[in-house]
């Protein structure tokens, strides 16, 4: 069996989670069997996982779940994963499947490969699987020679397919340790999708000259539901949140369209956004590296381009909804 | 209080990627070697300013060959009091972080210190494995990190946002940007460094379970497309109906 640990957000299930479900029902196909799927603590609509592909959803009710303590999960996961004779777990390569990934390669022995984007394959008996690795620069494909496999899945690399319906939730009892991190407090930009996420991101870089030009690139943002993003000399000056620093000393993201407005494209921003579907460079000079990378380039000044894309696409957009 | 803060040997940022021996080895002629950028500038820089502010010992540990002394010297000159090298070249995070547990179950560590991924497999799996061996809480992604007595505040990023969390000592933690700022080795720091203690031990004997056995370069992009600036509803046209992306 395969079995995908899907995370909640307030006891909801996001994309990631249908993303998560694709992937595990992927897997068991090339496996030769079964893809269930493990929740954890408050849940609502856990049915609905059966879409995507489990043939079943184990529930582990319990309120002190809702918070994440690796530790706790850790023990609550392997321990379900043993009594359902699950082969292969897989979770998100979030900020909680990273806290798990390798907690559950030593509870169950286990191989584990972090961050997959492709499907495993049985090569003459050996599963062997891809991921992305030096920071986007390279794909490695790994061997799993354990009988148990551990693997995280990169966000967005896998899109959420309805294959069923419903299916019958199980309560599963297993006894929650009590855990040792306490969570006092959780922080979310609320209404924006956050960036790991994010299938359409803006970005903006040095060429803004200063925190008070950035409603240029909101108004562009906003008109495409994208979530904004930054170069980190622009965070490190704290002209945006750290949080929204991309690149290789800040979140690698991959989302369907960058567009990256007055950022050069040093090597070190590159590695966070190459693996980006598509990428627009809006940079008033032509010599700039990021051209080398983007597959639609701008060659202009960014206080007069980024109102004019916006225009278009708001123009574009009314003619969509009409 | 005692501290370990596990580091990485990784290529510099702006190294060449290429592979050798039929695609199965990472090409290393030419290329510049660094402590991986999380391990040094957040994870070692903040263990060092507790002990500043705490007393105590900070020790530095790396999985790996003869070769990587440099990079741990560097450690040192930092400010580190002490390091220790496994003389294995690992092939495994699994690997790597049995290693460490072993020599840290003997040495009953306040807080075991990790980067959050290193930049050459970006797996971010060490910590959380250190910390399973060795049954003690983790806290992933820190941003800030601080004590009192016994209990430390963390705050860690998550998707969008960030969390805060508190947890007794001992604990293993891994660092993000936000922990601490750069340190530039001074003059004297490299003088110490030669003096103080690297101790090579062998590994304890691990099979691994998973291993990265060939590796290729992603596809080359092919040339730009320019859009006339004064042609946004072109750039718009080709965004939808070539790039299929809005
Ligand atoms: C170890 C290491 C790690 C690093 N990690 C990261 C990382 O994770 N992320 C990251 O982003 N960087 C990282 N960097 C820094 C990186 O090398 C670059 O310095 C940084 O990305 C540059 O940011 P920028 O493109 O915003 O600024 P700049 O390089 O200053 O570029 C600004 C751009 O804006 C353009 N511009 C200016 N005015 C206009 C205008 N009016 N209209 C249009 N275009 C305009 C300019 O032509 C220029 O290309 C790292 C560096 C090192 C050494």
């Amino acid at each position: 069996m395969v079995l995908v640990l899907v995370e909640t957000q307030k006891g909801k299930f996001r994309k990631p989670a249908f993303e998560l479900v694709t992937y595990g029902y992927q897997t068991a196909q090339v496996l030769g069997t079964e893809c269930a799927a493990l929740v954890l603590g408050t849940a609502e609509g856990a049915e609905e996982l059966g879409k995507y592909g489990a043939s079943k959803v184990y529930h582990v009710q319990d309120s002190s779940l809702d918070t994440m303590d690796s530790q706790v999960y850790a023990a609550v996961a392997s321990q379900a994963a043993s009594q359902l004779g699950a082969k292969v777990v897989v979770i998100n390569h979030s900020s909680t499947g990273k806290s798990l990934l390798g907690r559950l390669a030593v509870r169950l022995n286990a191989g584990s490969v972090a961050g997959v984007n492709g499907l495993p394959v049985l090569e003459g008996g050996v599963f062997k699987v891809k991921k992305p690795a030096f920071s986007g620069k390279a794909i490695s494909e790994y061997e799993v020679t354990s009988d148990a496999k551990v693997l995280s899945l990169m966000g967005n690399s896998f899109q959420p397919k309805v294959v069923g319906g419903p299916v019958a939730v199980e309560k599963l009892d297993i006894d929650v340790p009590a855990g040792r991190v306490v969570s006092r407090e959780m922080k979310r930009v609320e209404g924006v999708t956050p960036l790991p996420e994010a299938e359409l991101v803006v970005s903006g870089g040095r060429g803004l000259k200063g925190p008070e030009n950035w409603g240029i690139l909101e108004d562009l943002a906003e008109a495409i539901g994208a979530t904004t993003a930054c170069s980190r000399p622009v965070a490190d000056a704290d002209w945006r949140p750290h949080h929204e620093h991309v690149g290789q000393t800040g979140i690698a993201i991959r989302p369907n369209l960058y567009i990256a407005i007055g950022i050069s494209g040093a090597i070190q921003h590159l590695a966070g956004v190459n693996n980006s579907q598509t990428i627009v460079v809006i940079n008033k000079d032509p010599e700039a590296p990021f051209f080398k990378a983007a597959d639609y380039g701008v060659v202009g000044d960014l206080f007069e381009v980024v109102p004019r894309l916006t225009e278009a696409l708001r123009k574009f957009k009314a003619e969509q909804a009409g | 209080m005692k501290i370990l803060v596990c580091v990485s040997k990784t290529p510099e940022t702006t190294a060449r990627i290429a592979f050798t021996n039929g695609n199965t080895e990472f090409d290393s002629s030419g290329v510049q070697f660094i402590m991986n950028p999380y391990d040094e500038w957040y994870a070692l820089v903040r263990a060092i300013e507790l002990q500043e502010a705490h007393g105590g010992t900070v020790t530095i540990i790396n999985v790996g060959p003869a070769e990587n002394d440099t990079v741990i010297r560097k450690g040192l000159a930092i400010g580190a009091d002490e390091a220790v090298r496994v003389d294995v070249s690992p092939r495994s995070a699994l690997y790597v972080a049995k290693q460490i547990a072993e020599y840290a179950r003997e040495q009953q560590f306040d807080i075991i210190f990790a980067g959050k991924e290193t930049i050459d497999h970006n797996g971010s799996e060490v910590g959380a494995m250190v910390a399973e061996y060795l049954d003690m809480p983790f806290i992933s992604f820190a941003t800030t990190l601080s004590l009192e007595g016994e209990r430390a505040t963390i705050s860690r990023e998550i998707e969008g946002g960030e969390e805060v969390q508190e947890v007794n000592l001992p604990f293993v933690v891994s660092a993000a940007k936000g922990m601490a700022e750069q340190r530039i080795p001074n003059m004297r720091g490299i003088m110490m460094a030669k003096k103080k203690p690297l101790n090579v031990i062998p590994p304890v004997p691990f099979e691994d379970l998973a291993v990265a056995t060939s590796y290729t370069l992603p596809p080359a992009k092919t040339a730009v497309k320019l859009v006339s600036p004064d042609n946004m509803d072109e750039l718009v046209r080709l965004l939808h109906e070539e790039a299929k992306v809005i």
